[in-house]
């Protein structure tokens, strides 16, 4: 190597340098500009909902969020009802599908025969990519009147007379409610859930399982103490977008739940959600209050889901600075 | 040509026959049999590829965790045969112990990483499991920079440290051999010195196995030496005469480095 270069080649040199620069500020400018996008949009979002809401919140004020009148000719609205029927079957929808879908997950990652495994994991994803109106159709038309047949009556004759969850099985059985919008809704959030929980598990090393195999553990000793604790992010991560979906979904729920604007403590009982609320009366909404109250709806969903995030966001931190990583 | 493993090695614990070894349809290992004895610690060399650790996870049995992989042959441990169907895996796993290349630390504290693995097959009251850990992070060298963090992450530790941590873990639940799978590849050289001599102080009552790629390590620390090329026993003997007087060709050339 030469210790002073020709100068031409020093000029070359730096000519390239400056491209590359120039190349730098472009791109970094441009990624900043599409990092944008997402935050106008959200910003966006949640001002536009917020203006429309406004008559609503100028005319009932807080009150609107705890109360479960939902009066269209008198004008008088109150969210309470749908965002009971929102949580309620979200809630459902996660008690059924967390242990399915964390069953399936380990099934298919830890003792699944491989010719097994990819048909399998395919078959989930194609679950999840089902579209969601189907779910409804097969809920209403196929789910909902067996149900009603032959489970409604025996959970109700089970289930009955158990104190405090005994009233969740009371009224007829009439298939349409809120049980059976959280069942459908269950499977329509485990692919989701299962997907990610499988992808997590398969992020565990190796050398890690089998160091947990070698002080004689059982699958299933390795999988608590070992696959999920490792993990843990990532399962919460599924979980919640699990979550997020049950809250916001629409149009399968909207079959099933029964479209009643109120209030009653038997899960038989049809119910709304916010979702459904919206599908339903978006289309014939009179101008002022009623659309206004509607808008209000969305804005207490974009909340909710806002919340639900928050939370998990500090259940990994607060999980992660017990780990003391 | 007299088999390799007819060299006495005293008292045997582990009797390798005429072990094969598939993963699918490939052969990884072509009926290797030889004696690790006991309380001594044998050392398995050998280029990459050579079968030497896929020999070590046959002792455990930890290939059964992959479908396709298969082990024939004999590896008599108290006169029975590992290799087996109807033995009690987990039983075997906990007798021989195992510690990799790379240090893994369970996802929880210093002191579960230990108890973890004794809760598992003894039940021990809360003083006898703190005096177990203590025993065992003694053992391994690790007890002072611990006792104080016994609740911190075992994430939280060295490299040097998660790897002696680990072989805590391993000697935690008071296992008959250890199997070391080139356990000082990943650390560096002060950490490595720190393993050797545990090592050499864990033979008096363990009987220790390990792979290296570090010829001066395994004629550092090992009593017997094997010799192992393409999923074949090439050589296994005294460390000393081994490495001072190799019988094959091959031997020579790898431990001379003139190997290829």
């Amino acid at each position: 190597m030469s210790e002073v270069a020709p100068p031409e080649a020093v000029d070359l040199h730096a000519a390239r340098v400056k491209v590359f620069k120039l190349q730098d500020t472009v791109f970094h400018q441009v990624t900043l500009v599409f990092a944008f996008i997402v935050l106008a949009a959200l910003v966006g979002i949640l001002v536009s909902l917020a203006i429309e809401a406004m008559p609503v919140l100028r005319q009932f004020g807080a009150p609107f969020l705890w109360t479960d009148v939902w009066n269209v000719p008198e004008e008088r609205f109150g969210a309470l009802a749908a965002i009971y029927g929102t949580v309620v079957t979200s809630v459902i929808a996660l008690v059924i599908a967390v242990p399915v879908s964390f069953g399936i997950a380990l099934f298919l990652t830890e003792t699944c025969p491989v010719w097994l495994r990819r048909p399998l994991g395919t078959a989930i994803e194609m679950l999840a990519g089902v579209p969601s109106i189907i779910y409804g159709i097969w809920g209403l038309f196929v789910f909902a009147p067996l149900f009603s047949k032959h489970v409604q009556p025996y959970l109700q004759s089970a289930l009955g007379d158990v104190p405090v969850i005994g009233g969740w099985f009371a009224g007829p059985p009439i298939g349409v409610g809120i049980l059976t919008a959280g069942i459908v809704l269950s499977l329509m959030v485990i692919p989701f859930v299962a997907s990610v929980m499988r992808d997590v598990f398969e992020t565990v090393p190796a050398p890690l399982k089998e160091s947990a195999y070698g002080v004689g553990c059982t699958t299933w000793e390795v999988v608590t103490n070992v696959v999920l604790p490792y993990t843990r992010v990532g399962v919460i991560g599924g979980i919640m977008l699990g979550l997020g979906r049950a809250l916001g979904e629409t149009m399968a729920v909207t079959f099933v739940i029964g479209n009643a604007n109120r209030i009653v403590g038997s899960l038989y009982a049809p119910g709304t959600s916010i979702a459904s609320t919206l599908a339903n009366e978006f289309g014939e909404a009179d101008p002022g209050l009623h659309i206004s109250s509607l808008f209000a709806l969305g804005l207490v969903l974009f909340i909710i889901t806002f919340i639900v995030l928050a939370i998990s966001r500090w259940l990994i931190r607060r999980g992660t600075a017990k780990q003391g990583i | 040509m007299s088999a390799p493993h007819s060299i006495h090695v005293g008292d045997a614990i582990l009797e390798v026959r005429d072990l094969n070894f598939f993963y699918g349809d490939f052969r990884g290992l072509t009926n290797v049999s030889l004696n690790i004895a006991k309380s001594q610690v044998t050392a398995f060399i050998g280029p990459s590829g050579c079968g030497k650790s896929t020999l070590l996870r046959t002792f455990n049995r930890m290939y059964d965790l992959y479908p396709g992989q298969r082990a024939e042959g004999q590896i008599n441990f108290h006169g029975k045969n590992l290799l087996e169907k109807k033995q009690d895996v987990n039983l075997v796993r906990a007798k021989i112990g195992m510690v990799f290349q790379k240090p893994t630390p369970f996802p929880m504290t210093i002191y579960e990483n230990i108890a973890f693995g004794v809760r598992l097959y003894e039940r021990l009251s809360k003083s006898e499991m703190d005096d177990r850990v203590e025993w065992a992070l003694k053992k391994a060298a690790i007890w002072e920079e611990t006792k104080n963090k016994l609740q911190q992450s075992g994430l939280s530790l060295s490299g040097g440290q998660q790897q002696r941590l680990c072989i805590a873990r391993t000697i935690a639940v008071k296992p008959e051999i250890v199997l070391l799978d080139e356990p000082t590849s990943a650390l560096d050289p002060i950490s490595t010195a720190k393993i050797e001599e545990l090592i050499n102080e864990l033979k008096t009552e363990y009987t220790i196995a390990i792979v290296t790629h570090n010829m001066q390590q395994a004629a550092r620390i090992s009593d017997f030496t094997a010799f192992m090329y393409l999923g074949e026993l090439v050589e296994f003997g005294k460390t000393d005469e081994l490495f001072v007087k190799p019988q094959k060709q091959q031997t020579e050339d790898y431990i001379t480095g003139r190997f290829g």
